[in-house]
Parts: C-alpha cells; structure tokens; sequence
C-alpha cells in the first residue's frame, strides 16, 4: 500500500464522516459518495442526545453499568465486545465533540449537562437542545470540509454507489456509482470501501426516517455476497406524530426531562386535556413500571401504547393516539432543553405543546439489524486497536458502519446510543480499512484490476439503459407505498407468523411485479427515477430478510414480539425467584439467543443462526417492573 | 389516528389542491410550468402533495409527464433540502402545510426553483456556493486531532445559548435567496456563511483564529456587499439573527481594517493569536 492509499466511504452521516476524518488524519485520500450534500445526512434528526458515562452528576455511574445497561436493554443480542469497546470511549467521544465546538448545553458550572435516557437510572445524555444529532453532524461535517480545502477529501455529492467492483478473488477493490445530477456511471477504485448508509427506514414507507434512507447500499450489498444479520429487530419508537408524508419523532428527551404518558381513565372520555383532573388520568407507564416510569427501553414503552390503544381501546377517542404531557414543565426549561421538538410539533400540528399535551403514536424508527461485521477481541473484551477485522463485512476490503452495521444494539437499542455507536463505528473502523489496505499483495487501482473495473461500469450502464427502457404498467412509487403498508402492518410492533408469511408472499409478488415498472422518465439529466427503480428492487430484497427472520425467529427478544410464542408471566416479581420460570427462560434463550444471518438467494434469503459469544456479560431474563 | 389530522381546520368546498410547479431540464434548459391536481388531505403539506404527484404523473390536461425532481430528505426542517419559491416566497417545502399556503384565498400553489442557484432539474438547485462560502470563513474548529485530550473549555450556559441558535443554520439557502445583493453571477457570500463566522470566533478554542474568519469574510464579496435590506433575517426559517450576526462582523471588519491600517501586515498578531 502507497503511503497515502485511496479509500472510498459511503454514506456523509456520522458513521461515514467519522471513517472519512479517520483516514485523512492518517494521511490517506478518501472519496466520499452521498446521495445528498452530507451536511443534509440523516444523522441531523437524531435528536436527544449521545450518550457516555461521564459521571457529572455524582450517581457513580461507570462505562460497565453502560455496557450492562446496553446488553440488557438489547435482550443480549448484541456483540457484546464492540459494545464494551464503545461505553468505555463514549466519555472520551463526548469530550472530542465538545472540542470540536459542539454546542452542548452546559451546567451553570460551565460544565457538559447531562440528562435521562431510556433504559437507565443514569443522567449519561449529553445533548446539544434536542438537536444533538444535527449539532453532531455539523461538527463533523466541519472537521470534513477542512480535510476537504486541504485536498485530503473528495466529495462525490449527489452521488449514488451502486455496487461493488470485486477482483477474481472476491475482494472488494472499489465501486460502480452514478451522478444523479447527470447519469453519469463511473467507477472508483479503494483500497477499502465502508458503507456507512445509514438505515432501510423507507422500507417501510412511512418512518420517522429520512427519505433518503431506503436501504438499498445494504441490500446490493447483500445482493452482491455481504451477510445480513438480525434482520427482524425493528425498532417502533414510542413517540412520533404521524403525517402524511412522514412519521416525525417526538424525542425520547422529552421523557427525559420529565415528559409524562397519559390517557384519560374513562374509556371515550372526550373532554380536553386540561379539563381532565389528575385523578382521573392513567399514568399507564408510571404504573406499571415504578422504577423506570416512562422511561422504559423503547420496546416497552411501545408495546404497551399499542396495547392501551389497540387491545384495550383506551386510545383518545378510540383512536391510535396518547398524550405525551409536558405541560407541567415551565416552558423556560423547555425552551433551553427540548425547543427543537417543541418546535417540529407547534409546525407540523399546530398546537403548542407547552400548553396542550402533545398526542402521539409509536413510529417505524430504526434497524438494529444490518451487514453483518467482525471484530478482533483484544485484551479487556474491547475490539483490538488497529486490528483490520473491525467493522469488517464477510467480502474482503469491504466495510460497514453506523445503523448499516448489526452490531451495538441487538434485539432493542437505547436511545442515545445510536449517534455514539455511528462515531464509535467510524473511529475503528477507519484505521481497520488502513490496516486491511496494508496487508494486501497488490493495490486496488494495480493495472491488472482494470477489466473488472471496466466490466463493472458496463454492466450498470446497461442496467440502466434497461430500466430507461422499462414501460410497463406499475408506477414505482405506488409499488413502494404497498410495500410499506405491507411491511408497517405485519412486521412491526406485535408479529403473527401466518401473517407473516403472507408478508413474505407479497414481497415475492412485488418483486414480480417490479418486472412490469414504467421507469417514468426517460430524461438523460438528473434523471433520478431510474435510480428510484434500482433501489425500489433492493427495497424488495431487505424487505424480505426481515419479514423472514421475523417468520423464523419463534420467541419474543427485544424489538421482535411474538403473542404466540409469549413466556407466561413469572410468579415472583423478581423473575429470577421463580425457578420453574427461569427453566423456561433459560430453555429459550438457550435456542434463540444467536444471531441470525441472512444469505442472498434469488429463491429468497436462506437464514441461518450464529452461536453468540458472551464474554462481557451472560445472558439474564430482561426486566423493568 | 392522524394527530396531524385532528388540528387541520377543514376547508369547505376544497376537494382538489391544483399545482402549478416550474419544469426545467438543467441549469440552461427552457423552463414551463405543468398544473396537476392533487385531492386535498387534511394535515399535508407541499412534500406529501409532490409524492401524490409521484405516485400519479398526471398534469391536468391528461398528459402523462416525468414525476417533479426535487430535493428534500428529513421533511422535518433540519436537512436544509427542500427550500423553494412557495407562491412567490422562498421556504421549506416540508413545513409549508397546505391549509396555511392556501389561506382563504383560492386553492392555487405555485411551486418554483430557488432563482439564486443553478437549475439542477425542475425544483432541484445546485446550493455549491453555500457550502464553498463556509470554506472561505474557515468555518471549523481546528482540533489537534481526534485522539482523546480530555473535555474542552468550559463555557456558560449564556454563551451556549447564544452559539446554539447559530448553529442551527440549516444551509438551506433561503437568506441568500431573498438577498437582493447576491446574483446568480457574483459571489457574495450572504448571510448563513458570515453568521456562522461570528459562531466560531465565539467558541473558546475558535476564537484563537478569529483574524482568519475575519479576513475570510473581506475583500471582494464580502461582507461589505451586503446592502442591509435585511430579508435574509426574515426569512431564515430556524429565526437566527442574521442581522445581529452580521453587524457583529461588520464591527470585527472594521477593528480588523484600522488595525492594519496602524500596524503594518504580518507584524502584529498578538492579539488575535495570529493566522493559524
């Protein structure tokens, strides 16, 4: 490897900006592809905070009662040694944006504030008002656009990666990408390529995703050889206001500052909120759970909103909707804290949530599945420094980071965690791709390599003119909006395998029905529909991994509930008093508690499980109450 | 049930939003206007309306038509994306519900491209000059790396709440839209880029380069190009106060300028911790 060798990052959120940051302050060049400009990133809606356990608030928190609080609030589906290696860097993360100029709110003491989270007791949130994610992605952004004046960094904006350009061995060697602006195909040799593409929210059709974030880098890849790993754990966030063009979320912080879930205790009671007496509100979540009240994990706090609205028909109105109340907060507090969110629902509602209690329904937010990827156990249970394993898909020289990777959050992740896995992420996973790049024979851009670049550029250009091409009789974004309604339906919150399975036979029929698409527009600039046709396809293909794997999986871990295959409640409140229940449990966990990794087949994903190592922390029944 | 549905004061009469939205192929193509129709939904907004497009590329006349191009992303104003001339008034196109656009008055939107930047395709700009902007005034903290050096310099929660609100600025284009100073051909830097030179010569660590932004923010289509109309403040769908921000600098320019008016160049930098 030269000296100063080429890489390739995709994806301009924080994942992909902090492997880029990482590869240009070791010398190297990196070509960054984003679909959009990255300062425009998903990673801007991230909004509550990121989480390290700091300890500013004298409660003796400890990076160990983060990873434990993780592992459990992932039902120990997580990889438990990129999960310890995290939590211990996440004070030092937090201090490095900080310096970077984060704007995180402070202490009167000048210090980094901290505030509640879901899934723990601990103030370990650190938050820039409830716009950390932008804040963060700015910062970043920033450190870029300086690589970038010094010519370390090339931005490809606008750009699309298409797929992988592999040599005879298999290894990764570069990519195939397209100019949305002028259609124009290229490729682009690296010594490494890392997708950090964020998640497959618009699988989904409605989420409080971006809509940029279909998934379709993670399913080409997929396509292409990468493995796919639990694949069914979705993540519904309990708070989002829905809309017709978007899901929009209603940051768990809110709960955090003291945000309280309410319905009204009288079934049909149709009085205003503020006429409801105290004594006649049910704090459901404050009920059922008097040490974590609202702020159970997400799962929890999800399943049970569904439960009050759809099982019990105590939704207001009967409908699909619970107050989020903040009104007992003074609207000075949260202004300084929350305004951001406060903001998202005075425009898109009307109301002003400092006044009215905010109404809310759970909403598709994350995949804590994704591209499966290794790391190297160094000493500690932490990834090894500078090893070429982390972060590393099963195809040689090829990389994956941020919400596109499985691995930080198992069955249910934490909220706070996400902005902190994607740094995390990138901040091994860049010095992982120079490690690789050095232990390889011959370069990427080595002449020999040029037929497989100049057989990669054909293929996609003839793709393309195919797709041009198409004139059938589906319209591709109706094709999209079904699939959404298919996927939000049957593989969210409560997951029923005869409906499932119906799932997975509509996919099949999607898929047969994208054979009959009319591409829409046979433009030759900025013709951006026939990437739209491309990615629909790809859609297809992660659809069906998580509706199988959801098929598949017979128990309830985390995210992926299952009525049918329901533990009966334990006796004791305590369930490891229970010795009869814990037989149970422990039978369970024994056949379920792996991973399971999805292989692409064009019959449909072949799905196999993968024994789980727990050096970090063994497996122990999950509990709230 | 649709929260969003719940507020939404009905429009009697309405059943159809009709669209008039500017079609052009790239920056020199001749521009048109296509009409559609659009059922009205309680609670949209111009995006939902645009994906209703997608889903039914249909002008009004019956004519079977490419579906719109435009940007957008977060459809929660925070990507900076979809600014467009709404009716005549550059906004986000994702928080311009379509109760507040019509009004009372008749049920017509009028969707066209940002005239300040490059036509990519129909409502979709090439916004490069922003982001070159915040090269020019340097506009980063340059950290000595990323390794762990422990926490940064402490700060009041009054001077976090100050940096804060400028450093929402969502380099949406908006300010430089509505500046009658900026032209498609010059290259003043507008309002986003010099606001966000005030943010980082305010943080502890930025300030050690001030002079740099300073400077970054002189010569020609700089800061003294701007005429003071004010829209850019107007405007700015986050409410920063670009106006405050650019008075700000114009005082930091004018302290720079009698300094080297005082001091040969080069020769004093001590008070700013000289160009790093």
């Amino acid at each position: 490897m030269a000296a100063a060798a080429r890489f390739t990052v995709v994806g301009g959120g924080l994942a992909g900006l902090m492997t880029t940051i990482k590869l240009a302050e070791a010398g190297h060049q990196v070509d960054i592809l984003s679909l959009v400009p990255v300062k425009r990133s998903h990673s801007v809606c991230a909004q509550g905070g990121i989480n390290g356990a700091v300890n500013t608030k004298g409660e003796g928190d400890h990076p160990d009662i983060h990873v434990k609080d993780t592992l459990r609030g992932g039902d120990f589906l997580a990889e438990q040694v990129s999960v310890k290696g995290m939590c211990y860097a996440a004070p030092g993360i937090i201090y490095l944006l900080d310096r970077m100029g984060v704007t995180f709110n402070r202490t009167p003491e000048g210090l980094l504030d901290f505030r509640r989270f879901g899934g723990t007791l601990h103030h370990r949130t650190a938050f820039a008002g409830a716009t950390t994610g932008q804040q963060l992605l700015y910062a970043l952004d920033e450190q870029v656009r300086r690589w970038e004046a010094e010519g370390r960094v090339t931005k490809y904006e606008y750009w699309e990666w298409l797929g992988m350009v592999k040599d005879g061995s298999g290894r990764c060697i570069g990519s195939a990408a397209m100019d949305l602006r002028t259609n124009e195909i290229r490729t682009l040799p690296a010594e490494a390529v890392c997708l950090a593409t964020g998640g497959p929210g618009i699988v989904f059709g409605r989420s409080t995703n971006s809509i940029i974030n279909t998934g379709t880098a993670a399913g080409r890849a997929f396509m292409e050889g990468a493995l796919y790993a639990n694949g069914e754990f979705i993540q519904v966030h309990p708070t989002s206001i829905p809309g017709e063009d978007k899901l929009r979320l209603m940051s768990e912080s809110v709960r955090g500052e003291g945000g309280r879930v309410w319905v009204p205790k009288t079934k049909g009671d149709t009085r205003p909120p503020q006429a409801i007496p105290e004594s006649e509100r049910w704090y459901f979540l404050e009920e059922r759970y008097p040490k974590y009240k609202n702020l159970v994990p997400r799962d929890v706090a999800t399943r049970e909103i569904f439960q009050v609205c759809r099982e019990m028909g105590m939704g207001l109105g009967g409908q699909d909707a619970v107050y989020l109340d903040v009104t007992h907060i003074p609207a000075k507090t949260l202004d300084a804290k929350l305004k951001g969110v406060m903001e998202i629902y005075e425009k898109f509602v009307g109301d002003d949530p400092r006044n009215v209690p905010m109404k809310i329904f759970p909403g598709m937010h994350y995949s804590m599945g994704g591209l499966y990827v290794n790391f190297e156990r160094g000493p500690n249970d932490e990834p090894l420094a500078g090893s070429p394993v982390n972060q590393s898909t099963n195809i040689p020289g090829l990389y994956a980071a941020g919400e596109a990777d499985y691995a930080y959050h198992g069955a249910n992740r934490l909220g706070a965690n996400s902005l902190l896995s994607c740094i995390y992420g990138g901040m091994i996973g860049g010095p992982a791709m120079v490690a690789f790049a050095k232990n390889q024979a011959k370069s990427a851009a080595d002449a020999d390599n040029q037929k497989y670049f100049a057989e990669a550029k054909k293929f996609w250009e003839e793709r393309f003119s195919g797709i041009k091409a198409m004139q059938g009789k589906e319209n591709p974004f109706q094709l999209a909006k079904e699939l959404g309604d298919v996927m939000t339906e049957n593989c969210t919150v409560v997951r029923y395998n005869d409906r499932l399975k119906k799932a997975v036979e509509r996919i099949r029929e999607f898929k047969d029905r994208w054979k009959n698409v009319n591409a829409l527009d046979t433009s030759t600039v900025a013709n951006r529909h026939i990437s739209y046709v491309n990615q629909l396809w790809n859609m297809f293909e992660l659809a069906e991994v998580i509706a199988k794997s959801a098929l598949l999986r017979d128990e309830c871990r985390g995210a992926h509930y299952k009525p049918d295959f329901k533990l009966p409640e334990p006796k004791s409140k305590d369930p490891r008093e229970d010795a009869e229940w814990m037989e149970k449990w422990r039978e369970r966990n024994e056949k379920w508690a792996k991973l399971s990794i999805a292989k692409h087949n064009p019959e449909g994903p072949d799905i196999s499980y993968e024994d789980l190592p727990t050096p970090v922390l063994e497996p122990e029944p999950r509990w709230y109450a | 049930m649709d929260t969003a549905t719940a507020q939404a004061p009905a429009i009697t009469g309405t059943k159809h939003v009709k669209f008039r939205i500017w079609r052009q192929e790239g920056p020199d193509g001749q521009g048109h206007f296509d009409e559609f129709r659009v059922p009205y939904r309680p609670g949209a907004n111009v995006i939902s309306c645009l994906m209703e497009i997608q889903r039914n590329p249909v002008t009004i006349d019956g004519k079977q038509v490419a579906p719109i191009i435009w940007d957008a992303a977060c459809l929660e104003e925070v990507c900076g994306s979809c600014a467009m001339n709404i009716n005549g008034r550059v906004r986000m196109a994702c928080s311009a519900l379509i109760d507040k656009v019509i009004g009372e008055g008749e049920a017509i939107i009028t969707l066209e491209p940002m005239k300040k930047f490059p036509v990519t395709r129909d409502l979709a700009v090439d916004r490069s000059r922003m982001f070159e902007a915040l090269k020019r005034v340097k506009g980063w903290i340059p950290v000595d790396g990323t390794h762990n050096l422990g926490p940064g310099p402490r700060q009041s929660p009054k001077e976090q709440s100050t940096m804060y609100v400028l450093s929402t600025c969502i380099t949406c284009g908006s300010c430089v839209e509505a500046c009658p100073q900026v032209t498609l051909e010059n290259n003043f830097i507008g309002a986003a880029a010099i606001s966000q030179a005030r943010l980082f010569n305010m943080n502890p660590t930025g300030r050690m380069n001030s002079e740099e932004r300073v400077r970054g923010i002189m010569g020609p289509g700089g800061i003294q190009d701007c005429g003071k109309a004010q829209n850019c403040v107007k405007v700015c769908p986050k409410e920063i106060p670009l106006t405050t921000s650019i008075a700000v600098m114009n005082r930091e320019v004018t302290k720079q300028v009698v300094k080297d008016i005082f001091f040969s160049m080069g020769d004093d930098n001590q008070s700013t911790g000289g160009p790093g």
